[in-house]
């Protein structure tokens, strides 16, 4: 029961996007088409998932037991940018097929803020492993969601006759409004 | 370009905000408020100006393969310098702003002046380039602050202007997106008509 708080709260009813305006970045930049934004979804579940994991070991094993957590901004953006590095060349090297679908999308990664920004609430929160692990895991998939329905209304938009000054990232914004607006409808349920 | 001319392209022309569609995240997150948004607008303004001065200083010292990664640890001291001199002094607009004063570091504005001007100007033009920029942003939050108030709250700076209730959805989440979505659209026009 424990577990599936963490899941809806963090899928529905805080959406990472919709609700803490995280990650805002990528949500406006790549959400033209739907296959591009199931492809920055699948990177962020993977990074995001793996982020927090190191993350919270460096915070539990290294950083507290220093007494030096005041370097905790400087090490986070540090082991994320590391690690979308690593990742990179790994995948690069053990599978091109997952390289080539998810490549374009790792670099633009590490400004994600939602990675940082996950990482330092797991903390903030006080999660042990397991429950970070499933946090993470279920704020990517909020992520993806918001992602993939946006995309979806907006190829629908540009089809449509708006006035020129709202072309564009005005008319993206109010239709992420409404969106969050229909986000709202899950508060409380938790 | 002019030193004066550095600090008032980030107000209209160059708006990190409204024209350049940098930084987002904070701008959605912290304009509930016209002082939140505020807060958040200097402590970037500080953080900018600094690591514009910095990084200009050191820019030759740099290999250039690394610099990016060179970049992020000085804006990330910065930031970490905010972060504990607020949580110190001004502990009521910390725990406002929360998290969004450590993802100062991922703030798109900061790393792009440092890689698109102050890794290429001298010392006083970065400094000027930085504050210009950093009070752009502090002119974008606070206007979308103080609409969100004013609509939300009815209420200026925190100071209550009529006895009853806003507009809620205003201060909720959905209600920033639909005031910054109207505001670009706003800037847009006015950049059109000059």
């Amino acid at each position: 029961m424990e577990y599936f708080i963490i899941v809806f709260g963090a899928i529905f009813v805080n959406n990472i996007v919709l609700s803490q305006f995280l990650g805002i970045c990528p949500f406006l930049g790549v959400s033209n088409k739907v296959e591009t934004s199931m492809g920055m979804a699948a990177a962020v579940v993977f990074v995001l998932t793996l982020a927090t994991m190191v993350t919270y070991m460096v915070q539990h094993f290294v950083l507290v037991p220093l007494g030096i957590t005041y370097l905790q901004t400087i090490s986070y953006i540090l082991i994320i940018a590391a690690l979308v590095q690593m990742v990179e060349i790994i995948l690069k090297k053990v599978s091109p097929a997952l390289y080539q679908a998810l490549g374009v999308y790792l670099p633009l990664i590490t400004t994600n803020c939602a990675i940082l920004g996950v990482a330092i609430l797991v903390i903030k929160n006080n999660f042990n492993m397991v429950e970070s692990v499933v946090y993470s895991i279920s704020t990517a998939v909020g992520f993806g969601l918001a992602l993939v329905i946006f995309a979806g209304l907006r190829e629908q938009m540009e089809l449509m006759d708006l006035p020129k000054g709202m072309k564009g990232v005005p008319t993206s914004l109010l239709i992420a409004g409404l969106l969050s607006m229909a986000f709202m409808g899950f508060a409380g349920l938790v | 370009m002019t030193n004066l001319q550095n600090i008032t392209k980030g107000f209209i022309r160059e708006n990190p905000v409204f024209v350049l569609l940098l930084g987002m995240c904070p701008t959605l997150g912290v304009s509930t408020s016209a002082l939140n948004g505020l807060g958040m607008g200097l402590a970037t303004t500080f953080v900018l100006l600094m690591s514009n001065v910095v990084i200009s200083l050191v820019k030759n010292f740099i290999p250039d393969k690394v610099r990016i990664p060179a970049y992020i640890v000085i804006i990330a001291s910065f930031v970490t310098v905010v972060d504990l001199s607020m949580s110190a002094y001004l502990q009521d607009l910390h725990e406002k702003l929360g998290i969004f004063i450590p993802l100062i570091v991922v703030n798109c504005i900061v790393l792009g002046r440092a890689e698109a001007f102050a890794s290429k100007n001298n010392v006083v033009s970065s400094a000027f380039d930085g504050f210009g920029m950093g009070l752009g942003f502090t002119i974008a939050l606070t206007m979308l602050g103080t609409i969100r108030e004013l609509l939300g709250n009815l209420s200026f700076f925190g100071i209550k202007l009529v006895e009853t209730d806003g507009i809620l959805l205003f201060i909720l989440p959905p209600g920033a997106f639909i005031a910054l979505g109207f505001l670009i659209a706003f800037v847009n026009r006015l950049k059109k008509t000059t």
